[in-house]
């Protein structure tokens, strides 16, 4: 939007709705919405005790576990399912199921089968990302123009050549838009993970926070999540912006 | 003729080696928590004789039915409004680009808070959980008119209430319905999230209990059922979809 | 306006600039029309051709400058003028029937009207049979025909056409363009016709204007006369016709990369 003349910048309005939020928290109508600058002054005070390190540890942890996973598992199987014609009717049912499926009925069982722990929170996170990883690498790869890869073959390519120098580039623009995509999911796969596992991570503080009723801890917190789940998402859209230009002009 | 039925049998045959492999790691004795395949079944079919089930479903589809009403009367809305409006897109989109991102779920303790454990808190993690997929959706596509089509209207002399009408709200409802749809997927994550994190009630409930008491058929069996209900629910209501939409051009929806 | 000048001339173009930010489009621009003849904006690409026809219909406001149709000034979208878009602008959603009345349903005539209407011009550009099929299952030539339809049943005396063949295959491109020499003359119509194909502005055209880009200006108005009354397959032999594009193109190469 234009105001006389400037450009305002995209994100620029919600320096309008955290002064509301000010105003709100200030004018105390509700227990349950702090002022905005309390919030920020708690912040800063528990953002370096041990509970929240260890909070952010275990999170982390598990976010990483879980989105490497997705990665490392994800890319190969949408390579697969793109080039072979049996894999991917054989697979392509299931992944699709799972893309639409409510993953958090499958919660209590990992808890059951793998612990109150790191591993179940791992595995949630993991099938939370993982389906749109597939399907984004697999149609990336059924859209490569066939003379691309007639060229690599016509000059000889091994077929390990041809997927790390053909396939895995020219899909490359629908495989990050997948893993975006997937990222953000793993982000509230993590947190659904703790919220119902309740003893790690935020999933334990946040139940810490809510039962002795503090506010100010509680949303800081919540901030501190929405704000790195929000980098992380900028990040990963403009790194796809970075090859887009190629997506285009195929 | 088997070409003709290859897609089919191939999905057969999938499916009878994934049910197959969960009937043998059961068998086997994988963990004391995995029942096989047939015993869950059996379980579901005695879940259903009984009638729990659906007594189960009537309970976990109404806060998510309720939920999912509201997001798509306010979210369509609003999303109308952002694309045809750049100052209300400046000011409210931001809104919706964040909480797109962000794990709402961890604002259900802060709902559970508020507004007790009872429906309004579940109706509220649905509205959370959908809302956000449904607006930014129907704001890109409406934003998104193809700008041939509108002026072609101009040209033929539409007014802008025609134009909005005959025009742009034509064009962009596959892509509001896709995102309806996703926000519906989103919404069945939240409604059981909600059962299972703020009280037990219908799916939750059974899967719930039957976890404490040891009973893992049943767990097993109610939530085998629950995402079988979402898959298919899903799947019909995209048959639909490309029924009513056939033929219009169906750009992507965002997730 | 006198007299004189609103009867020859259905559309006057009068020192028009429009800018786009710091690029210039088109710069002091002045062009007469006159009635019952097509006249084609020739140029290579970003010569602003296609502005100026959206400056005409009307969808584009001018910087500067002023166009006249019969007489009015325009300030907007009129009755008295009709596009026909380059990439059709069809409604995938409406039937043929309601696409080709659609510029009628905008302005309100009742419904048994504008169809009864919209069916005499279906059949016009030969695509009775098709009024109940949708946009999707029409070639592209057949799209196109739509939207020609549409164009002439609100009955506007100028007809504005956007590169209106070049996304149909060159069969039908020739097709249409002999299609087009009869519209011209049998519908007492003005026509505005935006080409980059020099072949096609000189058989069609009764007078061609030659854009050159940087900044936009009209270089060159070409009458060709002597194949007009000719058939329509001996004009692409005919040595005024072979000499005419010879020209423009000898006018045209220096601007091509």
């Amino acid at each position: 939007m234009n105001v006389l003349g400037y450009k305002l910048p995209a994100m620029s309005s919600l320096i309008i709705w955290g002064a509301l939020w000010e105003i709100v928290g200030q004018l105390e109508l509700s227990f349950f919405l702090p002022a905005l600058s309390d919030i920020f002054v708690t912040l800063t005070e528990i953002i370096g005790t041990p509970p929240f390190i260890k909070a952010l540890k275990e999170t982390a942890q598990a976010f990483a576990l879980g989105t490497f996973f997705a990665v490392s598992i994800g890319i190969p199987v949408g390579i697969l399912m793109g080039k072979n014609k049996l894999a991917d009717e054989f697979l392509l049912p299931w992944v699709n199921v799972f893309l639409s499926a409510p993953l958090t009925a499958l919660v209590p069982v990992l808890m059951v089968l793998f612990g109150f722990g790191l591993k179940a929170i791992v595995i949630t996170t993991t099938l939370f990302a993982i389906w749109i990883i597939v399907l984004n690498t697999r149609a990336g790869v059924k859209q490569i123009n066939p003379s691309l890869v007639e060229m690599a073959n016509s000059f000889g390519a091994s077929s390990f050549a041809a997927l790390t120098k053909i396939y895995f580039w020219a899909a490359l623009p629908e495989i990050l838009s997948g893993v975006r995509i997937g990222f953000i999911r793993a982000v509230k796969g993590v947190i659904i993970g703790q919220l119902l596992i309740s003893i790690v991570g935020f999933g334990a503080l946040f139940e810490l926070y809510s039962a002795q009723f503090l506010m100010t801890h509680f949303w800081a917190v919540l901030l501190v999540l929405f704000a790195m789940a929000f980098t992380l998402s900028e990040f990963l859209a403009h790194l796809e912006r970075k090859v887009e230009y190629y997506a285009s002009k195929r | 003729m088997f070409l003709r039925y290859r897609p089919l049998l191939l999905k057969i045959l999938s499916t009878v080696l994934i049910f197959g492999a969960w009937e043998i790691a059961g068998r086997a004795g994988v963990s004391f928590a995995f029942p096989t395949f047939l015993e869950s079944m059996a379980a579901l079919w005695g879940l259903t004789v009984e009638g729990t089930i659906f007594t189960a479903y009537a309970e976990t589809l109404k806060p998510l039915a309720v939920g999912i009403v509201i997001s798509a009367f306010i979210g369509i809305g609003l999303g109308v409004w952002i694309g045809l409006s750049r100052k209300f897109d400046w000011l409210v989109s931001p809104i919706f680009i964040v909480m797109q991102s962000a794990p709402l779920a961890a604002l259900i303790p802060l709902l559970i808070m508020v507004y007790g454990i009872g429906l309004t808190s579940k109706v509220f993690v649905v509205c959370i959980m959908a809302m956000p997929v449904i607006v930014l959706n129907t704001a890109g596509a409406v934003r998104n008119t193809p700008v041939h089509l509108i002026e072609m209207g101009q040209s033929f002399l539409g007014t802008r209430r025609d134009i909005i009408l005959k025009i742009i709200m034509p064009s962009a409802s596959p892509i509001i319905f896709a995102g309806l749809r996703l926000g519906v997927s989103a919404g069945f994550i939240g409604a059981i999230l909600a059962e299972l994190k703020i009280t037990p009630t219908g799916v939750g409930d059974i899967i719930t209990y039957s976890r404490s008491i040891a009973d893992y058929p049943n767990m097993y069996a109610a939530i085998f059922s629950i995402i079988v209900f979402a898959v298919l629910f899903l799947n019909f209501v995209e048959r639909i979809e490309n029924f009513l939409f056939k033929g219009n051009n169906k750009e992507l929806v965002s997730d | 306006m006198d007299g004189i000048m609103t009867t020859t001339h259905a559309v006057e173009v009068r020192n028009v600039f429009k800018n786009y930010g710091d690029v210039e489009a088109l710069h002091d621009l002045s062009l007469d029309f006159p009635k019952g003849e097509l006249t084609s904006l020739l140029g290579p690409s970003g010569c602003g051709k296609t502005t100026l026809l959206k400056i005409i219909a009307g969808l584009l406001p001018a910087t500067s400058g002023e166009v006249f149709v019969n007489g009015e000034t325009v300030t907007g979208p009129g009755p008295d003028r009709a596009f026909v878009f380059q990439d059709f602008a069809l409604l995938p959603w409406a039937s043929v029937l309601r696409n080709v009345a659609f510029g009628l349903e905008l302005r309100n005539v009742p419904k048994s009207e504008r169809e009864a209407k919209a069916e005499k011009y279906i059949a016009d550009v030969g695509l009775k049979g098709f009024e109940h099929k949708y946009p999707h299952q029409l070639s592209g030539g057949m799209r196109q025909r739509v939207g020609l339809a549409r164009a002439l049943s609100v009955d506007a005396q100028v007809l504005l056409m956007d590169e209106p063949f070049s996304a149909v295959d060159e069969q039908t491109r020739r097709k249409f363009q002999e299609d087009l020499l009869d519209l011209v003359q049998n519908e007492n119509k003005t026509f505005i016709f935006v080409t980059h194909s020099i072949e096609e502005a000189v058989y069609v055209s009764d007078q061609i204007a030659l854009l050159l880009p940087r900044p936009s200006r009209v270089s060159e108005i070409i009458r060709p006369g002597g194949f007009r009354h000719k058939d329509p397959d001996s004009i692409r032999r005919d040595s005024e016709y072979l000499d005419i594009v010879d020209d423009i193109w000898k006018s045209l190469r220096t601007y091509v990369e």
